[in-house]
């Protein structure tokens, strides 16, 4: 036991053991859980992606609230809708959670990372899981910090420059505020499925981008009689429940809509863990 | 423990692996050779569960890998320097596959101490060497006290302090009871390390042998003898089974006799002889008499 952590020593003369003494125990979920979470706390990204967010949601929530004629609310803008206007920068945020969602796994096919990750669980599956937990349990927690601290930063300017007081009781308020950070946490998610299944960075964020920004765009200068699917493009839909501002037209219900997108991140994640399963590292 | 039985791996047209089949024993080193591109790593990578067999078994310590409840118990793996993330220092890349088992930090900074890390543990891994990565490789095959220890090319790009550090490990490893597969292209490292081969070449098992039976059976083992008289002593030794070279110099290589026989005929025709040297074939002439025709990429117009 002792020979191996002493590199100077020569080799004892001794017969070989039948069963030499080891260190590891068994694999478990929560132990794959705290490994992610190791790597994950340790990247200096992780903490600049993090920061980032928050400052675009905050930031530009306060810039929102700060500038231009101050929110009524009024029967066709809904105290709710005020404060999705200000939770604009969601929409940015989401590009930066999605980068950090496809990074989780590329990232570690780019560094060869991974042949030592699954070397080590060689079942596979436990390392997706904990990296969707990891990441979920980071973002959902720090970007609901952020929307509440939005909420209260953006109304309490609003009304100090004479705009409607609005109130988490508001009808939808609450939703629009806690939906924005659900919204984010299955951003994250579907970018970590698109990481592990598509493996490369650069193809990963691609496709983020393309879904979440180049075709919703696309799809809103078409002519509205071509656009049915519009409401359940991944954005639109997941807009549905915080109320993104650039969604025009026809919207599905907040839970409906959320559903959709979840349904998304279940499709693609399921996708991932058979990729993950039968393909070589 | 590891058990290779009929093993093939295709990519696409190409077969990588093709039906191999040996079995790595516990208590020794077994040095893995082969030319480039002779499949040793993909081998390796099927061993650690990381590529999927076409065909074939792979067991480690007899269980299939990918099932073992406790991974890192069975089989401690060094794939590629290249194998960690930049982005982490080293003790962070070692406690994330520490904690999958449950191993601790106090094991963590023993295998940092261990391959010699401890003044860059905290340093981005990134920015390593590849001494320093392949340090930090041997550190995390090791982690978790594996009864496997799987090595691809170890001493890549390691100092001769590290070399040595690596031949005194693998040995103690093996002391212990240990299995220990080892792959290098470095021959002369190998000889003083491994005492079984397992030769690869195409994908297909050349030969299993102990590195004695492998050198001797190779030609350049035989005696080397310095006399004036070069064509007499040809004269006097031919014999079926003997070949005699001479070089033009007064150096003459005999094989298929032994130094005592030739010693004694030479005595006997009173022919002088200034040097009687018993040779042996390096295992690098070993390897390269037995791999020339399963090269797979040549240097050059050399063939």
């Amino acid at each position: 036991m002792s020979a191996v952590t002493r590199p100077g020593l020569a080799p004892a003369p001794m017969a070989p053991a039948p069963a030499p003494a080891t260190a590891a125990g068994p694999v478990t979920q929560v132990r794959v859980v705290r490994a992610e979470w190791t790597k994950l706390r340790a990247l200096r990204s992780t903490r600049w992606c993090a920061l980032t967010a928050a400052v675009l949601i905050v930031g530009l929530g306060a810039a929102i609230a700060g500038s231009g004629t101050a929110y009524h609310v009024s029967p066709g803008d809904s105290a709710a809708k005020g404060v999705s206007v200000a939770l604009l920068g969601v929409l940015f945020a989401q590009l930066v959670l999605g980068v950090v969602g496809v990074l989780a796994f590329s990232g570690e096919y780019g560094t060869g990372m991974i042949r030592a990750t699954l070397a080590v669980v060689p079942s596979r599956l436990p390392v997706l899981w904990a990296k969707l937990i990891v990441l979920a349990g980071l973002v959902l927690p720090v970007t609901l910090l952020c929307a509440v601290v939005d909420f209260f930063m953006a109304t309490a300017l609003e009304s100090a420059r004479g705009g409607s007081a609005i109130s988490l009781t508001d009808p939808g308020v609450l939703r629009t505020v806690v939906g924005s950070s659900l919204y984010l946490t299955v951003i994250v998610i579907i970018g970590l499925a698109l990481g592990a299944l598509l493996r490369k960075t650069a193809a990963g964020l691609s496709v983020f981008a393309a879904v979440f920004f180049v075709v919703p765009i696309v799809v809103g200068a078409l002519p509205h009689k071509i656009t049915g699917f519009a409401p359940y493009l991944p954005s639109n839909a997941g807009g549905a429940l915080w109320g993104n501002p650039l969604t025009t037209g026809h919207e599905l219900g907040p839970w409906t809509g959320f559903a959709v997108l979840c349904g998304y991140a279940v499709v693609l994640t399921g996708l991932a863990a058979w990729r993950l399963r039968r393909r070589d590292a | 423990m590891i058990e290779i039985d009929g093993l093939t791996k295709r990519y696409g047209d190409k077969t990588a692996v093709d039906g191999l089949s040996f079995v790595v024993e516990p208590g020794v080193v077994t040095g893995f050779l082969g030319p480039n591109g002779a499949g040793k790593s993909t081998t390796m990578r099927m061993i650690a569960g990381l590529d999927r067999p076409t065909s074939g078994t792979v067991r480690v310590n007899g269980k299939h890998y990918p099932k073992a409840p406790a991974p890192m118990a069975e089989l401690g793996i060094l794939l590629d320097a290249r194998s960690v993330h930049p982005g982490l220092s080293a003790r962070s890349n070692l406690l994330a596959l520490a904690r999958t088992a449950g191993i601790g930090r106090r094991r963590v900074d023993e295998v940092i101490e261990l391959a010699g890390l401890g003044e860059v543990a905290g340093t981005r891994a990134g920015g390593f060497s590849l001494g320093m990565g392949q340090r930090l490789g041997v550190a995390a095959a090791l982690l978790g006290r594996p009864q496997t220890v799987v090595l691809d090319e170890p001493v890549n790009g390691l100092d001769p302090d590290g070399v040595r550090w690596i031949r005194l490990l693998l040995k103690s490893l093996a002391a212990e009871g240990r299995t220990v597969l080892v792959s290098s292209h470095l021959m002369s490292e190998m000889a003083q390390t491994a005492t079984q081969l397992v030769v690869l070449g195409r994908g297909k098992l050349i030969t299993e042998a102990s590195v004695e039976d492998f050198t001797g059976h190779a030609t350049g083992t035989g005696v080397l003898v310095r006399t004036p008289e070069t064509v007499r002593l040809g004269q006097l030794l031919a014999a079926p089974g003997i070949t005699v070279i001479n070089d033009g110099t007064d150096l003459v290589r005999v094989s298929g006799t032994t130094a005592e026989q030739i010693g004694t005929a030479a005595w006997r025709a009173h022919l002088p002889v200034y040097e009687l040297t018993p040779t042996h074939a390096s295992l690098e002439e070993a390897f390269m008499q037995v791999t020339q025709d399963s090269i797979e990429y040549h240097a050059g117009a050399t063939r």
